[in-house]
């Protein structure tokens, strides 16, 4: 789960996580849409998604723009992208 | 070993032909829990074909002309320099062709079942050949996507010949045919 101090490699670690189980249980919702325990699993995960998302804006850097907070300098697009080492 | 992973991006079973397939089968797509399918399904399919391109950038992005030369990437230096570019292993050109949208929903969702079994074994073929754990990790990772995604399209399939006359799945075509052998 999302922890205080968590650095930046382990938050990235911990939202790949959380966006993979989210992924995977849209597509078995997709098939399954009345299934209350897989929608619990999403809204759980989908939250705690948009938590880590939005901790990791605030302390490192955007990886959707849903989460831009800029009024400075538009990070978006001068921090590294996934295949320079970015993992977003 | 850039040259085996390319297929994945523009190879006849690669993730540029997936997603294209899913993401423009779904309009033809009656119902809705498939058509969702379809698109979330023709998304992730992005993602994946990011994730080959990316490995082949990391591949080839620092190779010397001897290295080039030495490890059979000559071919497609020659064309391509070190960018990305959707072609299979064999360098034939990703096309359109290597995919189908029937506008039928039975024949639609058993391509896709084959698709997924076909890019499956196109990852155990790679896998095979590629053991550098850098490199296969990722690709096991997506080859059990495959396995997934397999069985979402047999879910699929299921909610479409439910929503069909069961003595005769093919009497019709549900996205064509108006009020007919729909249950």
């Amino acid at each position: 789960m999302l922890k205080q101090n968590m650095n930046q490699k382990q938050l990235l670690q911990w939202i790949n996580e959380v966006s993979f189980a989210v992924n995977d249980i849209l597509l078995y919702l997709d098939t399954h849409p009345d299934d209350t325990d897989a929608l619990a699993f999403f809204d759980y995960y989908n939250n705690e998604r948009k938590k880590a998302l939005e901790t990791y804006s605030a302390e490192f850097t955007p990886l959707t723009l849903d989460y831009v907070h800029e009024n400075c300098h538009w990070y978006w697009v001068t921090d590294p992208w996934p295949w320079e080492g970015g993992m977003c | 070993m850039a040259k085996f992973i390319i297929s994945q991006y523009g190879g006849p079973d690669g993730e540029i032909a997936a997603s294209l397939r899913y993401l423009s089968q779904r309009y033809s797509m009656p119902y809705r829990e498939v058509a969702g399918l379809l698109t979330d399904l023709g998304t992730e399919e992005m993602a994946h074909f990011e994730m080959i391109a990316t490995i082949v950038h990391q591949l080839t992005r620092n190779l010397t002309p001897e290295e080039i030369k030495e490890s059979g990437f000559g071919d497609y230096y020659i064309d391509h320099t070190t960018g990305i570019w959707p072609q299979a292993a064999g360098g034939v050109p990703f096309n359109a062709c290597q995919f189908q949208v029937k506008g039928d929903p039975i024949t639609d969702l058993v391509e896709d079942m084959a698709a997924e079994q076909k890019a499956r074994s196109t990852y155990d073929n790679i896998l095979h050949m590629v053991k550098d754990p850098d490199v296969a990790d990722p690709i096991r990772f997506l080859r059990q996507r495959e396995i997934v995604h397999f069985q979402r399209f047999g879910e699929a399939l299921r909610l479409v010949q439910e929503k069909l006359d069961s003595k005769n799945f093919y009497a019709c075509n549900p996205a064509f045919d108006k009020n007919c052998g729909c249950k």
